[in-house]
């Protein structure tokens, strides 16, 4: 039996190209190097094929073909750049800007606003419409999102968004030609819904627009950097857009295999904490009865020595769930280094999952940080209640050695590690629980570094730094592989990927992974996996 | 009788009984032979009847002319889901009122038809969506549909045969683009009524996912004459191409406006001069739409035309579902062809860009040549337009709205031009 071709041949402006049977002659085109205009169709999404942006020429077609819905079949020969196929785009978008108010100056999505893009590209220079333009003005669709009808280029991405996606059907058409607009159904609105942010990411124009965000930055003004979202366990890919050194606003970006192209309006949403001030700047080093800041060389001997004196009364140690596995992998490492104790972590929980009922494999997690898988892997053990308080009793009265990396103690009271003989602190923040330390020394953020995180399957991803971090804040990760390296004669990680290998000598599921591998993707870890002689 | 107006030159087939009010009872359909053609068409079996309705060469009359017995061939021969058959009485195309009257007077023949059609497509529901705004209409219906169950015409083991076929009847919400046959379906469903894109078609997809049919309602009534006497009596009228008789809805400037039920390739000067008693008050013609709001509008000189599928083509037009408006030399083309385009732009569903937009736009530059502030450029705007809102959309609606454009700024430019020139309205009406 032969096998039936799984692939087609086409020729796209000229090119041939060689896609499997069924693609769409949009996406052939993309192969072929071409981005055909649109605005109904988005990956994610069912396509109507209603914007009619994307027609394109087919030989022999009585009619140009919406590119979107039409599939590539052998031999069909494509123009997208034809003399008909640009005089039906001129036309369309002509007839997108008789009633849109062109009212760019004052519009959020100037800038990566895609009828901007089009109409500069391919549009008529002048409109020629005289008539007075359609006035809807504007409407509050609860939750987070405005709704600019004059805007609206009538795509219905967002109406499917709901109905598809998030499947609560929140969002439609009301009335028909153009006066259709979108609207609520009555008063309920997209308040209550958890995933009704997406929306706003998926309208091609400034139609539909964050509250949080408007008025706050112009799109050319934000630095875009990839990151993951730290508020649970799904880790979900995002850009993060910066301006002045500050999170401006959360964007998910598209993982198939972790989120598509979606986030939930909880991750979204919280990233203030990612801005807050009143951070530490300088290594603190109490000595005597007072406190003096000095820089990191002076704090760290001091430092060594001080944990050469103290380590012969066992080590005990907090991490976060906040902090990259780089961070975790040098804590383990260092605690391994002083006689092994125990690594505990607090994490908070929510009661419930929230799972995108469209793409299942969505969820934001009970779990509310982003690493405590990799906290797991790495032998840690999380402690507390689901607010995340609580459970550092043995930690508190420990007699030698305490470390608590990133977490800030909000809970714990001024007596907190009074009857450690060596107390470390490392964090953004400082606290009444901090009083007792020996040393608190300041480290960066995810935001402000590279590493990694693992998520809730065991996928590793990788982040990139954003933001600068303050005074003379340094990864945690470099500070205690220091240590270890000092203690060990062996050579200090100066960069995140040698940090991450520390992560494979340390748990098996990491071991044979390498940081310049993990892709775009992310990669999952291999829980069978232990280290020889465990 | 006379039924507002008739004509000795009529052939009465489907309109026989418009007047008689006796003819929606079951009682008096049955003794004047009604429900024998479903009886018969039930022991001929569904295939059979295809070929009868094929040999008969009946197209489609809800605009687009297929021929029925080929569109219900398509029908998958052995189902294994359920299929269904849709009567379409939307009837909403500005210019036609004849599914209306062939309703309220001869219900029965209708319910009879749709039975005949279910059964050839071997469907055993079937649906009949009426427009939202025909409320004595669809109560006619609804009464003979309640008779024909209780006598056992309509449901299970029709006249003791065996088959099972049940027919709903639809009020739609009122929606000239409902009478698209898969926008139909959507608001059949109870969704909003847009038109789907194609392919798939309904013989594969169609309402609620099924193998789909979908008949005009004049259609459907010519079918039960067709089983009765056979395909080749019905061809004794008309042409080769365009067989049988037609409803023909004449409005406008003519002394005797109305439905007339003719032989297809009937002469388009006759029906106006003849049938219809001449143009009003002895006016002369200046143009005739002869297929409904949709087609291209035909110039006096060019109506010496027949009103068969293929004549009214060669004359530059379309026959559409054969609605005559006739335009005197006292009508103001422009204001006419706004007030088309007007309700093309009420009704689009606004799914399209190129309609949605394209059809308030015209309007508006329409409406301002109409008060003399238009400019010369305006008329290549409006025939660019019409260019790009041709073959761009999902349904022809947007079609619809340019054809009277382009093909009145063709005919008529100078009208347009005493306008933006000089201010002036060449008609009145
Ligand atoms: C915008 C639009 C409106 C239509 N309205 C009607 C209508 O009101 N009644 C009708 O029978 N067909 C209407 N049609 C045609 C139907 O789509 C379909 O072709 C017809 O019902 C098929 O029946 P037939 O084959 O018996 O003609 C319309 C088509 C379009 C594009
Ligand atoms: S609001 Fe935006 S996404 Fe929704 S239909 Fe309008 S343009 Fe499209
Ligand atoms: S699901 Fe989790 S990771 Fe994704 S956006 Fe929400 S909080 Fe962030
Ligand atoms: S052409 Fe007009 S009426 Fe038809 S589907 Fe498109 S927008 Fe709707």
């Amino acid at each position: 039996m032969a096998d039936t071709p799984a692939t087609v041949t086409l020729t796209i402006d000229g090119r041939e190209v060689t896609v499997p049977k069924g693609t769409t002659l949009l996406k052939a085109a993309t192969e072929a190097g071409k981005d055909v205009p649109h605005y109904c169709y988005h990956d994610g999404l069912s396509s109507p094929a209603q914007c009619r942006l994307c027609l394109v020429e087919v030989e022999g077609a009585p009619k140009p073909m919406p590119s979107c819905v039409t599939q590539a079949m052998d031999g069909q020969v494509v123009r997208t750049e034809s003399e008909l196929a640009l005089d039906m785009r001129k036309g369309v978008l002509e007839f997108y800007l008789v009633n849109h108010p062109l009212d760019c100056p004052i519009c959020d999505m100037s800038g990566e606003c895609n009828l901007q893009n089009y109409v500069h590209e391919e549009g008529r220079e002048h409109g020629r419409s005289r008539e007075p333009k359609r006035v809807f003005g504007r409407d509050d669709f609860g939750g987070d999102v405005l709704y600019y009808g004059d805007r609206c280029v009538m795509c219905t991405r967002c109406v499917r968004f709901m109905s598809e996606v998030e499947q609560d059907h929140r969002l439609t058409v009301v009335e028909r030609g153009s006066r259709s607009v979108i609207d609520t159904f009555f008063e309920e609105g997209l308040e209550g819904t958890h995933w009704h942010g997406n929306v706003v990411d998926i309208c091609p124009v400034g139609a539909l627009v964050s509250k949080d965000f408007l008025y706050k930055a112009r799109a050319w003004d934000l630095t875009h950097t990839p990151g993951v979202c730290p508020n649970c366990s799904q880790g979900c890919n995002i850009d993060l857009h910066v301006r002045d050194n500050l999170v401006q606003r959360l964007k998910p970006r598209e993982n198939l295999e972790v989120n598509a192209f979606w986030m939930c309006d909880y991750g979204r949403g919280n990233y203030e904490w990612i801005n807050r001030g009143d951070r530490l700047e300088a290594p603190l080093v109490r000595e005597g009865g007072s406190t003096r800041a000095m820089g990191w060389k002076d704090a760290l001997s001091r430092l060594l020595a001080g944990v050469e004196g103290a380590s012969g009364k066992g080590i005990r140690a907090v991490a976060s769930p906040f902090s990259s596995n780089e961070d975790l992998a040098a804590l383990r490492a260092l605690v391994d280094e002083f006689g092994g104790g125990e690594i505990v972590y607090r994490s908070a929980r929510a009661e419930d999952e929230i799972v995108l009922k469209g793409f299942p494999t969505l969820a934001r997690r009970r779990d509310l940080a982003p690493n405590g898988k990799g906290a797991d892997l790495l032998g840690m053990k999380r402690v507390g209640g689901d607010d995340a308080t609580g459970g550092l009793e043995g930690v508190a009265g420990h007699g030698g050695i305490v470390i608590v990396l990133g977490d800030a103690l909000a809970d714990q009271g001024a007596d907190f590690g009074s009857a450690a003989a060596l107390y470390v602190y490392l964090g953004g923040h400082g606290g009444p629980a901090t009083a007792n330390a020996h040393f608190v020394l300041p480290t960066a953020t995810f935001a402000e570094t590279e590493g990694t995180f693992t998520n809730f399957e065991g996928r590793v991803q990788r982040f990139a730094p954003a933001l600068d971090a303050p005074g003379a804040s340094r990864p945690a990760w470099l500070v205690l592989n220091a240590l270890v390296a000092e203690r060990t004669q062996g050579e200090v990680p100066r960069t995140a990927a040698a940090a991450f290998a520390v992560a494979g000598t340390k748990a098996g599921p990491f071991a044979g992974m390498r940081y310049d591998e993990i892709g775009p993707r992310g990669a999952v870890v291999n829980e069978t996996v232990s280290l020889s002689g465990d | 009788m006379a039924y507002p107006y008739v004509s000795d030159r009529e052939v009465r087939v489907l309109s026989r009984y418009f007047g008689d009010p006796m003819a929606r009872r079951v009682d008096t359909y049955v003794e004047r032979g009604g429900y024998q053609a479903a009886k018969k068409a039930f022991e001929m079996g569904p295939d059979a009847v295809i070929e009868e309705v094929k040999s008969s060469g009946l197209r489609g009359r809800g605009g687009a002319g297929f021929p029925t017995g080929v569109k219900w061939s398509f029908m998958p021969k052995e189902p294994t889901r359920p299929h269904y058959l849709l009567c379409n009485a939307d009837e909403s195309e500005p210019g036609t009122f004849k599914d209306r009257e062939l309703i309220r007077w001869d219900p029965h023949q209708l319910i009879e038809g749709v039975l005949i059609g279910a059964f050839a497509i071997r469907a055993k529901q079937a649906y009949i969506y009426c427009r939202g705004e025909f409320f004595e209409t669809t109560q006619v219906l609804a009464r003979a549909l309640e008779d024909a169950y209780a006598k056992g015409y309509v449901g299970k083991n029709i006249q003791g045969s065996g088959v099972d076929i049940d027919i709903t009847v639809h009020l739609g919400g009122g929606a000239y683009i409902c009478g698209e046959e898969t926008a139909l379906m959507n608001s059949l469903e109870g969704r909003r009524g847009t038109p789907r894109v194609k392919p798939p078609f309904p013989a594969a997809v169609g309402a609620f996912g099924m193998p789909t049919t979908i008949n005009n309602v004049e259609t459907l009534a010519a079918v039960p004459h067709i089983v009765n006497n056979g395909g080749a009596w019905y061809r004794q009228w008309g042409t080769e191409k365009s067989s049988g008789t037609k409803l023909f809805c004449v409005s406008g400037h003519v002394n005797k406006p109305g439905n007339y039920e003719l032989p297809l390739g009937f002469p388009l000067m006759d029906l106006i001069n003849d049938v219809c008693g001449g143009v009003r008050d002895g006016n002369k013609l200046k143009a005739v739409i002869p297929g409904g709001s949709s087609v291209p509008i035909l110039t006096a000189a060019e109506c010496d035309c027949a009103l068969s599928y293929e004549g009214v083509q060669e004359a530059g037009s379309m026959l559409g579902c054969a609605s005559v408006i006739v335009m005197d030399e006292t009508a103001d083309i422009v204001k006419q062809v706004r007030r088309m385009v007007q309700f093309y732009a009420h009704e689009s569903c606004g799914q399209c860009t190129p309609c949605r937009e394209g059809t308030a736009w015209m309007t508006r530059i329409l409406r301002r040549i109409e008060d003399g502030r238009g400019a010369e450029e305006d008329l290549d705007t409006l025939v660019e337009m019409s260019r790009q809102m041709t073959g761009t959309t999902i349904c022809v609606l947007s079609d619809s709205a340019g054809a009277p454009v382009v093909s009145s700024i063709n005919k008529f430019k100078d009208e347009y031009l005493a306008l933006i020139r000089r201010g002036e309205r060449v008609g009145v009406a």
